[in-house]
């Protein structure tokens, strides 16, 4: 075990671990998270550390467990150096061969590699995959290539290389005035610009002073938190100790949810490391700073995200929130100065300080410096995780990196900012995107979910599926978040089942108003937005709803039937086949017809008809 | 220190970081509220008590039951958007309680004859949280709670079993003030009483209800004295 006392041993312990590696040998990287585990990569990993071991080339391979690259549908990733071949959905029963071609040979091989889904050409290198070319991989850079698990290989990156910086050549002030140059705002939601956090917390009186990490993540879908966790913790414990060094703190929690084990385990282990190697505890780098990190695992309620409630569940009482101000920084755990701020954020802070702060807010837009990592998920082509400057376009972002829309459907709108963001159209596609182009589109950055929907999408449903899913995670303390959101779901339901009146797009309207300005916390104020941006953009749809009794898109099962097109209709019979009601009639190779009585609209039919012949009426 | 605030045009001084609310009582201003009590920290949750604020040349909406008073600040507390944010809380309590009288009166005060919100249930409690809060702060015994969380929120003991902490002293049933807390006599024990939450009963007291030569409700109304004189003397900063 290294214990490190100054800043010389860092460096030291660095440039040993270059130096006791061989440059000769093959790295065979395996992801070892959460996306690419759900899809056996532990296996795959077990096959690998067998057959290095029956073939005997331990000398010669390494097998090095990674954390997420982004890439999860094409999990389990296998990257193999130095090819540097990308290698996507490995199965056991592809390790002999990349062992005895890739790694001894340096042959790549064709079948694993990711191709093109219309040239069918295939790609080697990650950076050259479409998915990869826009993204600027700045906080999740390491996260793929280094083993989180083993801080050696955080160092040997220079990591903590920022700490050591911030705590010999730079007073607190100066690590608070270089993070407000920076211009970077928290990447939890609200967007509140961290330096000016840090500034107010360290000049508010108190001797104890906290530094939280928020890693709760409950939006659904969201997951660049966890994938930052599992796959590079260090770099989030080395942005708190350096927070704890600027604000004068000496104790920092990271606040998870209980359903992350894996990144529960990574960041203990990394706490672990870095407290065994001197860089955690007392007498940090020599310098005589004192700071521990603990874990705080979480139930996992929505709500708990939020800041007051999460101070408020790590006290041990029910996570509800309370008004502010007081703000946490001023007023936080137990009554004290706290920082609270999102992982990402957090993960920023080491490129930050070790770059300085012009070369961060070169990136981005005027009001939104640095870069950002969304969740893109929904009908996009390629999902993942991308990491992209702010300021990149939804078209870019949609088309480029997720490679357009499904089954060459039509893009409808793009849901960003988790439960309580709003859906942005077609037509502001070119938007870049940032703080406050997002909010003046009436959508949130939020934590960056980016859910993208096609043409087969009812915006009022999903208006009404954000809803519902707001009304279960409203902690009930305030009237307008808990009766309004209960009489808003009960509006919209109302709607899409067929009982829409004239005055409720204004009764909506109203009352998200009143929940918008009323309500006690963020949970609340921020919960009409998927109402307001589909009423906002998609007004036609709740018109033809309410007036017609028509769900254009064809998801409310009230408001529409399904018709077979005569003359698209070729007779296969596939329908008629499938409908688990019986409710298709026709003979082979003749039109074929739907018999609306039976139909219960399960949609079987329309998926399965290869003419497209079924249509919604 | 005290500062000087202007509340629908009357200028105030009152302590900095007190509540906009005693700046506004101080003024003989009116502003209805439903969970707040002098008593108790400050809760937020009801969301009646909003008044617009300007400070630093920018207006915002606040709850006057905890928003600390500053320096130079103008308070309106009956503007177009209050109103609007008051009718609708009502209209949505309305839909949630309509026949508790409290809630029907407020109504009626602010000129709202119905409720534009479907009635989906007749509660009695609009969850003022009041009686968690004076069993926990005052009587210090914690004998209920809020349970649950979102629309299925709702005052209970734990585990909705008859609390054994309960002293009977009754205050929750005070302070409610929809009268969802009745207390009644015990029948096994004539001239006894016991606290009920709707089905729910409240234990026995451990006075065996001697109420005459009891001790508790004394020490707990110089408790509550004592209460109210602290929160008057601590101005300086809310808590909550
Ligand atoms: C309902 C709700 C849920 C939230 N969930 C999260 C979350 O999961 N993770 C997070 O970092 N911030 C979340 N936030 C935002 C936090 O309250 C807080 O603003 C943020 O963690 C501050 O960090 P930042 O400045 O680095 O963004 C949530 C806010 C609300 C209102
Ligand atoms: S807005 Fe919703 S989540 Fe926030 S305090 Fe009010 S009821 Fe609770
Ligand atoms: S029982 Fe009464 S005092 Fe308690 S929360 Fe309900 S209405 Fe308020
Ligand atoms: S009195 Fe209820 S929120 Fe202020």
């Amino acid at each position: 075990m290294h214990r490190i006392r100054t800043i010389s041993d860092l460096e030291e312990l660095r440039q040993s671990i270059l130096a006791k590696r061989d440059p000769e040998k093959v790295v065979i990287g395996v992801c070892c998270t959460t996306g690419c585990q759900a899809r056996r990569s532990g296996k795959v990993i077990d096959a690998f550390e067998n057959e290095i071991r029956e073939k005997g080339l331990q000398d010669k391979v390494e097998i090095k467990k990674t954390g997420c690259h982004g890439f999860c549908e094409m999990g389990p990733i296998v990257v193999v150096e130095p090819t540097n071949s990308f290698y996507c959905r490995v199965g056991t029963k592809d390790v002999t061969d990349i062992v005895s071609e890739t790694a001894l040979k340096d042959k790549v091989i064709d079948r694993l590699l990711w191709k093109h889904p219309a040239t069918k050409e295939a790609v080697v290198s990650q950076n050259d995959i479409p998915f990869y070319k826009k993204q600027k991989k700045v906080v999740s850079h390491n996260s793929g290539r280094i083993d989180p698990t083993n801080i050696e290989d955080y160092i040997a990156v220079g990591g903590y290389s920022a700490l050591a910086k911030g705590l010999t050549a730079m007073t607190p002030a100066g690590v608070v005035e270089t993070v407000v140059a920076s211009g970077i705002r928290g990447r939890g939601g609200g967007g509140f610009p961290t330096g000016i956090k840090w500034r107010i917390c360290s000049s508010a009186p108190g001797d104890t002073k906290y530094i939280i990490a928020n890693g709760d993540e409950g939006d659904p879908g969201a997951y660049m938190d966890r994938s930052l966790m599992e796959g590079d913790p260090h770099s989030i414990i080395e942005g708190m100790i350096i927070g704890g060094f600027a604000i004068g703190a000496r104790e920092g929690i990271i606040y998870v949810r209980d359903e992350y084990p894996i990144a529960i385990q990574h960041l203990s282990m990394a706490i672990k490391q870095a407290e065994e190697y001197g860089l955690l505890g007392h007498d940090i780098l020599g310098t005589g700073f004192d700071f521990t990190i603990r874990i705080s695992r979480g139930g996992g309620a929505f709500v708990c995200g939020e800041e007051t409630a999460l101070i408020i569940s790590i006290e041990g009482k029910s996570g509800t929130p309370r008004a502010r101000p007081p703000y946490p920084a001023i007023e936080g755990l137990w009554g004290n100065p706290t920082v609270l701020n999102n992982v990402e954020t957090f993960a920023n802070i080491p490129k930050i300080v070790l770059n300085g702060a012009p070369w961060y807010s070169d990136m981005g837009t005027a009001g939104s410096k640095g870069t950002k990592i969304f969740s893109l998920v929904g009908k996009a082509k390629n999902t993942g995780l991308v990491e992209v400057k702010m300021g990149t376009t939804l078209r870019e972002i949609i088309f480029d990196i997720g490679g357009g829309i499904r089954k060459s459907k039509r893009f409808k709108a793009v849901q960003t900012g988790g439960p309580s963001g709003g859906c942005i159209p077609i037509s502001k596609i070119d938007m870049p995107v940032d703080y406050d182009s997002l909010r003046d589109a009436g959508a949130i950055m939020g934590s960056g979910g980016m859910i993208v929907m096609d043409e087969t999408s009812c915006m009022v449903d999903v208006a009404r599926y954000f809803i519902h899913f707001l009304m279960f995670e409203s902690c009930g303390k305030c009237v307008p978040c808990r009766e309004g959101l209960k009489q808003m779901h009960e509006i919209l339901k109302n709607i899409c089942e067929g009982r829409g009146q004239r005055g409720d797009i204004e009764l909506l309207s109203d009352l998200a108003g009143v929940m918008t300005t009323a309500s006690l916390c963020a949970l609340g104020g921020t919960a009409p937005n998927p109402v307001l941006s589909t009423i906002r953009y998609f007004r036609d749809e709740y018109e033809a709803h309410i007036f017609e009794k028509r769900c254009p898109a064809g998801v409310c099962k009230n408001l529409f039937e399904y018709v077979i097109n005569q003359e698209r209709c070729n007779g296969c019979t596939l329908c008629r086949l499938r409908c688990p009601q019986e409710a298709i009639f026709g003979e082979k190779k003749k039109p074929h017809v739907i018999d609306p009585q039976r139909c219960i609209k399960c949609g079987i039919c329309y998926s399965i008809c290869k003419r497209e012949a079924i249509r919604v009426k | 220190m005290k500062v000087a605030i202007i509340i629908d045009g009357q200028m105030v001084q009152i302590d900095r970081g007190a509540p906009i609310i005693d700046a506004a009582r101080k003024a003989g201003i009116f502003i209805p509220t439903l969970c707040y009590h002098e008593a108790l920290k400050a809760y937020g949750s009801c969301r009646l008590c909003m008044v617009e604020v300007i400070q630093n040349k920018q207006s915002r909406l606040v709850t006057s039951c905890n928003f600390p008073v500053e320096g130079g600040m103008e308070v309106f507390t009956d503007t177009p958007r209050v109103r609007k944010i008051r009718r609708v809380i009502v209209e949505l309590l309305l839909a949630r309680c309509p026949d508790v009288p409290l809630i029907q009166t407020l109504a009626r005060q602010m000129g709202i004859d119905f409720s534009r919100f479907k009635k989906k249930e007749e509660k009695q409690c609009i969850l003022c949280g009041l009686c968690v809060r004076f069993c926990e702060e005052v009587v210090g015994v914690g004998a209920i709670g809020l349970a649950n969380r979102g629309t299925e929120r709702e005052v209970a003991t734990p585990f909705r079993v008859a609390s054994d902490v309960c002293i009977g002293c009754g205050s929750c049933t005070y302070i409610c003030p929809t009268g969802c807390i009745e207390m009644v006599p015990d029948e096994e024990t004539p001239k006894l009483r016991r606290m009920n939450l709707g089905k729910l009963s409240l234990s026995p007291c451990p006075n065996n209800y001697q109420c005459e030569t009891c001790s508790i409700e004394q020490e707990f109304f110089e408790d509550i004295k004592r209460v109210i004189a602290d929160f008057r003397n601590r101005h300086k900063k809310p808590s909550f």
